[in-house]
């Protein structure tokens, strides 16, 4: 019988992002007994790299702004793959969200009449981003933080203890989660500090990790982003959806090599930075596509305009959403334009006083100052895309983000169908806000329900993840686990990265195979305190079952949507649009088989009101002809992609 | 373009350790966590570091690097003494766990003891107005990556581990004049002076205001002028200043 | 791959300050490569030199204070009875004729207590006299600390009733220097070479103390909401530039005391005459 740490809790949520925190509150404010997990310090996740903003349709700076046009911004990113009632409740909830973070202590910027200020930011119609400098991320989880621990001195009021109701158990990782039966029945992890495990004992699971981007080479992601929860649900039995959708972010550092990735946040471009190649030319203007071309400036001079006066000029073609700039610079750098160091330029300097970017941009210029030793206010900077964000997650119910597996939650970036098949600047911190707090209210009302017959935790599911969590210490001879990540970056990076082909992807499938098997004989050194070797062992599990998710999925679907660029089929398919691709977990693989299986889901469809909040000629490039409504019958046949249907009809391969 | 260098590192734990030789290769461009990196990848896969975001923004790297308390990921290689062998050690402030990586919990119990922003009665949610004029000091200090650097070069606590049950620190007693400097912060209306805790309960007066907490600073948060004389300043307020005293008495409303 | 154990270093073992239990066990005091002793060693002999130099000056130069129409800022104002006559300056025998020191050590109780309260030099002289602490990271000899709590340096506090007397000083240096444009004899229209030296300093005085961190606090940092009071916001903010200067002007106006009065010692004692504009 395996030795661990025990504890009992009501809800459990694992990471204390912003998802995880807001639905720790929220739990905890429902009297349940809350433990919040996280692999890093509190305080420290990655939520804290978020600079832009929170989109939220307050209308503080333009009054036309309300949750119907958030509401269709959200889905016109997304190309609307998104689910639409997850977009509807987060552009009709994102407001009170962010007005509850100032009765916490938020201090965002004002604007003159002492309203909180609103930044323009990449797809969004209004400036819409509530926001602090460039460091938003930071201050919300701050203030979340800082709840959580006003929250504790309540307790400690009334109880005596800090961690009455509450607990932040820090430094320690979920490697599985635990079932009674159908149900979930608790966690199962180790403590990073002493390599101990522990035990929660709990009915309801929020699933809060965040994302995946360490499976790639170039990522603006740090460590911890894994992809946890994402393996975690689908080990326990749910199901991951859209994940073919990556989100490159068009801006990353590309020099020096070491922070490479590294975000060069999308306010450069809110602010007035144009993007130009190594010809001088502001190439974005040639990259504008059908869809967006009424929306778009057409020339630099409008363009310019409309810094000053956005009632009359359009947007620059630098603000399109994040897919089509990553695209245009990929393309740019491929054609020869690039950079010295396979980049573009994004310029500043010429289009701001140094004054006003060191006061707008204080940690872009001081990111680049430090690390790059770039003076932004003097030079253009060097970008390149970054691998920044995924669309796909645990397929969720969007009321109240429960996933299949009964107790099971999931929150954020590990949440699927929000964001479509590309996520918004500005969306995801807002995302956090609106589906963590359901998370953690549903996450309360089911352990009140569960509270009478709660599942309990067996000790045959504990030996069994404590062997597995071992294995790397008695693998003899076993491969180092560092150099089998870098391969798995490089094959993710390589073969399923921003720009992808059929052969490449099935070659990617085979590699991941191989690694796998390999990765089940990584060997570590040392002993099991704060052993990052280890760690790593354990955390390729997760990256390895996730990467070959978004391979299979970006393999089979034949199209080009949001962050999932074919070259192969190139356009967009309004067949496609109705297909959902979900990943679970393959009963029992043989040898060489993948270890995920694929199936086909109906995307459910837009309730009609909200069909009606958009034109019926901008819903023409996205369904198909019976999807329109009152499905007229002199519209002109879709651009049907004959392959796709029989896809479909076929089912999945796997 | 890459050179070896000499990178000494302190390993060991609680019971004891020691600093170890390590021969590693250099690249342009790179920070003293991408050696560190390197040495965790090609020779000492147990080296023990704590890191996220590596640019600066989660201040999780703190360590001291030729003596010197420093985020590794924001300290480039070329702002070394080219040639000379690098020591990097975990904080000196804080009880080791192993290699590089302190117990910062002194760090997370202080941040308990700071009683939390207190919302206006009667102001609902979306009703807040503030003035950016009133919240530029504030948002100064909320720019505070936690990353205790601060913490751990103050030599009241440094040199002093009996201090460290009265003193909270530069990062916390930032934190208390961030909120007596918050537009809308009501804790004295519950009853709760932020500045008569800040000297009595929270060892405001063992800062000797020298200033090393803004020296190491990574966000260059004017640490000492900013927050923590102008929250001396708001104690001598209450209790040493002969004309606030004299106002008070005679019924003279303040500031 | 090579391991390597240093001996402790006896005196510093002690079970201490960074060499308490639990925390890294690194038997050196610090491990800093840079020449971190030398800001220290530079300051305390600043600090020193006009010390010394200040000492001699206030004991024994009230004979060589005054050279018409310059008085040395040492002193001014004169509160006893057995100063020079100076035409128009600040000569109030307050103490009248029974004060037979040199009056220097009446007034300059003052500036004295200004400068030692100060924030800056209480930096200053903290980490240069008292190593606490030598320099960022360096371990401090001292076995216990207790800071500004308690008396004595509790009453470092009191800074703000030397700020308030530092404006009327500086009030009367600024007559002192206006008194300058007169010749020797009274009659104004002149400036010399002293003029000059006398409105330097009179100007980093005042740098020096509108600069400081208690005039900082009551002309605005005391306030909440800066948006209710934007006279005083303004002139915050003005302060505020002049206080990050605050170091650099504590040196250059502590100098500039210091050598005006030299200017008019050496005026004084007759080493040569102040060359004159007009």
């Amino acid at each position: 019988m395996t030795e661990v740490e025990r504890h009992g809790f009501d809800v459990v949520v694992v990471g204390a992002g912003g998802a995880g925190l807001r639905a720790a509150i929220e739990a905890r404010e429902h009297g349940k007994r809350t433990a919040i997990i996280c692999k890093s310090l509190f305080g420290k996740a990655h939520t804290v790299m978020a600079e832009g903003g929170i989109a939220a349709s307050m209308g503080n700076v333009n009054d036309q702004d309300n949750w119907q046009v958030h509401f269709r911004d959200t889905m016109r990113g997304g190309k609307f793959l998104n689910h639409w009632r997850m977009a509807e409740l987060h552009a009709k909830e994102a407001p009170e969200r962010v007005w509850e973070l100032e009765t916490w202590g938020a201090l965002f910027d004002r604007t003159k009449d002492g309203r909180i200020s609103q930044r323009n930011f990449g797809g969004h119609e209004y400036p819409r981003l509530a926001h602090v400098g460039d460091r938003t991320g930071l201050e919300l989880i701050r203030t979340l933080q800082q709840k959580i621990v006003s929250l504790q001195q309540e307790d400690f009021r009334e109880f005596g203890d800090y961690e009455a109701r509450i607990k932040v158990f820090q430094e320690y990782t979920v490697t599985r989660v635990l079932k009674g039966g159908d149900r979930v029945s608790g966690v199962f992890g180790y403590q990073r500090e002493s390599g101990r495990f522990f035990v929660i004992d709990a009915p309801a699971v929020v699933l809060a990790t965040g994302g995946i981007g360490k499976s790639f080479k170039v990522t603006s992601n740090s460590w911890e982003y894994t992809g946890d929860g994402h393996a975690l649900a689908l080990l326990a039995g749910a199901n991951l959806i859209n994940m073919e959708f990556v989100q490159f972010h068009p801006t990353g550092m590309v020099w020096p090599p070491s922070v490479k990735g590294i975000l060069v946040t999308e306010s450069v471009r809110g602010d007035g930075g144009v993007l130009r190649n190594s010809d001088g030319k502001r190439f974005m203007f040639d990259y504008i596509p059908d869809v967006f071309r009424e929306k778009y400036a057409q020339t630099e001079e409008e363009g310019d305009r409309w810094y000053q006066d956005q009632a009359n000029n359009r947007r620059p073609p630098e603000l399109l959403p994040r897919d089509e700039v990553a695209r245009a610079i990929n393309s740019e750098v491929k054609a020869g334009r690039g950079t010295p160091h396979g980049g573009v330029f994004l310029d500043v300097s010429t289009r701001l006083p140094a004054e006003e970017i060191r006061r707008r941009l204080p940690s872009m210029h001081h990111q680049f100052k430090e690390l790059a030793d770039v003076d932004i206010t003097a030079e253009p900077m060097e970008v390149g895309p970054t691998c920044h964000y995924v669309m796909g997650g645990v397929e969720v119910d969007p009321d109240t983000a429960s996933s299949s597996v009964p107790g099971l939650f999931a929150a954020g970036e590990v949440a699927g169908g929000m964001h479509g098949s590309n996520r918004l600047g500005g969306n995801s911190l807002s995302d956090l806000l609106v589906f963590g707090r359901r998370a953690g209210l549903h996450a309360a009302q089911y352990a009140d329900e569960a509270a009478e017959d709660r599942p309990t935790v067996d000790q045959e599911q504990i030996d069994a993840a404590a062997e597995e969590a071992l294995a790397p210490f008695s693998a003899d001879g076993g491969e180092n686990p560092y150099g089998l990540h870098q391969e798995l970056q490089q094959s993710m990076n390589d073969l399923v990265g921003i720009i992808r082909r059929e052969g490449e992807m099935a070659e990617a499938l085979e590699r991941l195979s191989a690694l796998r098997e390999r990765a089940e004989n990584a060997a570590v050194e040392g002993h099991r305190q704060f052993n990052p070797g280890w760690h790593l062992a354990l955390d390729l599990r997760n990256m390895l079952l996730v990467s070959e998710c978004v391979a299979r999925a970006a393999l089979e679907r034949q199209e080009s949507r949001g962050g999932h660029t074919r070259e192969d089929h190139p356009a967009m398919a309004a067949e496609w649009r109705r297909v959902l691709l979900a990943c679970s977990l393959a009963d029992k693989p043989a040898p060489g088989d993948g270890a995920i299986t694929l199936q086909r889901k109906a995307n459910p469809p837009i309730r009609e009101d909200l069909l009606a909040l958009f034109g019926v000629d901008e819903l023409k490039k996205y369904l198909t002809e019976d999807e329109l409504p009152g499905a007229e019958a002199d519209l002109p046949p879709q651009r049907a992609d004959a392959d796709a249907e029989k896809k479909t009809e076929n089912g999945a391969e796997h | 373009m890459s050179y070896e260098a000499t990178f000494r590192v302190w390993r060991g734990d609680a019971e004891g350790g020691e600093l170890t030789d390590f021969q590693v290769e250099v690249n342009d461009g790179e920070v003293v966590l991408d050696v560190v990196h390197r040495i965790q990848a090609t020779q000492a896969p147990d080296l023990a570091v704590r890191w996220n975001c590596k640019a600066g923004k989660c201040g999780s790297c703190s360590a001291e690097i030729n003596g010197r308390p420093r985020l590794m990921c924001m300290t480039r290689m070329s702002t070394l003494p080219a040639g000379e062998t690098v020591t990097i050690t975990p904080m000196r402030t804080f009880p080791v766990l192993r290699d590089l990586v302190t117990d910062v919990g002194f760090n997370y119990q202080k941040a308990r003891e700071i009683p939390a922003f207190v919302p206006p009665q009667g102001v609902k949610p979306g009703e807040y107005r503030m003035q950016q004029a009133d919240v530029n000091r504030s948002q100064e200090f909320r720019k505070c990556i936690e990353c205790f650097l601060c913490q751990d070069t103050c030599h009241v606590v440094r040199d002093h581990e009996e201090n460290k049950p009265a003193f909270a620190g530069p990062r916390f007693l930032m934190r208390i004049a961030e909120l007596d400097m918050h537009p809308l912060d009501a804790a004295a209306d519950s009853g709760l002076d932020r500045k008569a805790t800040a000297q009595d309960e929270h060892g405001l007066g063992y800062c000797n205001i020298t200033k090393c907490c803004t020296e190491v600073c990574p966000e260059g948060i004017k640490i000492t002028d900013n927050a923590l004389i102008p929250l001396k300043e708001r104690a001598v307020d209450r209790k040493y200043d002969p004309l606030v005293w004299l106002g008070s008495k005679i019924g003279l409303r303040r500031g | 791959m090579t391991t390597e154990t240093r001996p402790p270093e006896a005196a510093e073992t002690a079970a201490r300050g960074v060499h308490s239990p639990g925390r890294a066990a690194i038997a050196q005091r610090h491990l800093r490569l840079d020449r971190w002793w030398l800001p220290q060693v530079m300051t305390a002999a600043g600090l020193l030199l006009f010390i010394g130099y200040s000492t001699w000056r206030a004991f024994f130069g009230l004979h060589t204070s005054y050279a018409a129409p310059y008085v040395s800022p040492f002193y001014s104002p004169c509160l006893a009875a057995n100063c020079p006559t100076m035409k128009g300056g600040a000569d109030w025998a307050l103490f009248g004729s029974w004060w037979q020191l040199s009056p220097a050590l009446i007034v300059l109780i003052f500036p004295l207590g200004f400068r030692l309260t100060c924030y800056y030099y209480r930096k200053a002289y903290y980490r240069s006299f008292w190593s606490s602490p030598p320099a960022c990271a360096v371990a401090e000899p001292h076995a216990k600390y207790t800071g500004e709590t308690r008396l004595p340096l509790i009453l470092q506090n009191v800074h703000r009733y030397f700020f308030y007397f530092a404006i009327p000083v500086a009030g009367i240096l600024t007559w002192d220097a206006i008194l300058g444009f007169r010749d020797a004899q009274g009659r104004w229209g002149h400036m010399g070479l002293g003029t000059l030296v006398l409105l330097v300093n009179i100007v980093l005085i005042w740098g020096y103390t509108a600069s400081c961190h208690s005039c900082r606090h009551i002309v605005g940092g005391r306030l909440r909401h800066f948006s209710k009071h934007p006279v005083r916001y303004r002139m915050w903010t003005w302060v505020s530039k002049l206080n990050a200067r605050h170091m650099q002007l504590a040196w250059a106006s502590l100098f500039s005391v210091g050598l005006t009065d030299l200017y008019v010692y050496l005026l004084a004692s007759g080493a040569f005459s102040d060359p004159r504009f007009f």
